[in-house]
């Protein structure tokens, strides 16, 4: 299991196993969107912010 | 038989339905790439790149990303699900609307004006209250019911000068007392597969807005009317919005291309990447001519 630190609010996070790159993963602290970049080693960025045209 | 086909998947996020079609792909043994539109560019000149794709299901969050991707995919003769014709209807209520009405597809009243004076002459000649909706935009964003001259003022106001030129195509539709919930389908082609309700004490039902969702069998009547609607469109891989108006029945609210369904998919129990990866390799065997 890799642990990373959420950018915004330092919170320590655990990736689960099925974890991918480019998934969305919610701070469990500060709630905030963060992408998974890579996994090996694990790394996360803030996500984008949605955009007027984003949708289904 | 996946044969020697390759496939390319256009995305943005990988949201839960991203890695149920990843999953569904990868345990049929399919050979595809993932493509992420923040990391691609398209070379007007050098179609081949892009050509080795027998097929590319389109899965971009992004409407904008995802039409220009499809239109320049199709141009160069690569099949797209959804096709660019389908997302510049689905993705754009007044040509949704307009595709509609074309077909005689049962749908609220819906208006379009250019200026807040004009919108405003619309509104009042519709009756209060009325929504007023972006002609691009999903989850339920931006929607507004507007109850009153005053409120219609405010808003009317609000979207010509704070918003890009799009919030000034005033695009504005009978409310329709609905009875707290809509219905979400699911259309292949022409064929409803599978439908729940969303309910909601809000009035916008969208589950991405809170709305939850409950299995709502296929009845004839919505069967041939989600037909009807996405025939109208131009058929594909749909999610066809319904609501129950009190006097004319089932009528068509929206129709969504790249569609979401982690709400729908747990509440029908219905295979729907397996269904939308069947179709998409249909396409790249040309079985379906979507171009």
């Amino acid at each position: 299991m890799s642990v990373v630190t959420c950018p915004e609010c330092e919170a320590e996070i655990t990736l689960e196993a099925d974890t991918e790159v480019g998934e969305i993963i919610v701070c469990p602290d500060c709630g905030v969107d963060l992408e998974v970049l890579s996994l090996s080693p694990a790394q996360i960025a803030l996500a984008p912010m949605e955009e007027e045209d984003w949708g289904e | 038989m996946t044969g020697n086909l390759k496939i390319g998947v256009l995305y943005s996020r990988l949201r839960v339905e991203e890695k149920k079609i990843f999953g569904t792909l990868e345990a049929r043994g399919v050979d595809y790439d993932r493509i992420d539109d923040r990391h691609i560019h398209f070379d007007l000149s050098q179609p081949e790149p892009w050509r080795r794709y027998n097929a590319i299901l389109e899965r971009s969050i992004s409407y904008a990303r995802g039409l220009y991707a499809t239109r320049m995919l199709n141009a160069w003769d690569v099949p797209t699900v959804n096709p660019a014709r389908v997302a510049e209807i689905c993705g754009d209520k007044v040509a949704t609307s307009t595709a509609l009405a074309s077909a005689g597809v049962p749908q609220p009243n819906a208006m379009v004006a250019y200026t807040p004076e004009s919108a405003l002459d619309a509104i009042e000649s519709m009756g209060y209250p009325v929504v007023i909706k972006p002609v691009v935009g999903s989850w339920g964003r931006l929607l507004a019911k507007i109850n009153d001259r005053d409120a219609a003022e405010a808003v009317l106001e609000h979207k010509s000068v704070l918003g890009s030129y799009q919030h000034s195509i005033f695009y504005i539709q009978e409310y329709v007392d609905k009875p707290g919930r809509d219905i979400r389908a699911f259309v292949i082609d022409d064929q409803a597969v599978c439908a729940m309700y969303r309910s909601s004490n809000h009035w916008i039902t969208n589950t991405a807005r809170g709305g939850e969702g409950d299995v709502f069998p296929i009845t004839p009547e919505l069967a041939d009317l989600c037909g009807r609607a996405a025939l109208a469109v131009g058929g594909g891989v749909l999610a066809v919005d319904v609501i129950e108006h009190p006097e004319r029945g089932l009528l068509i609210n929206e129709i969504n291309h790249t569609m979401e369904f982690n709400t729908l998919m747990p509440t029908t129990n219905v295979d729907i990447p397996g269904m939308i990866v069947d179709y998409l390799m249909a396409v790249a065997r040309r079985e379906i001519e979507v171009l």
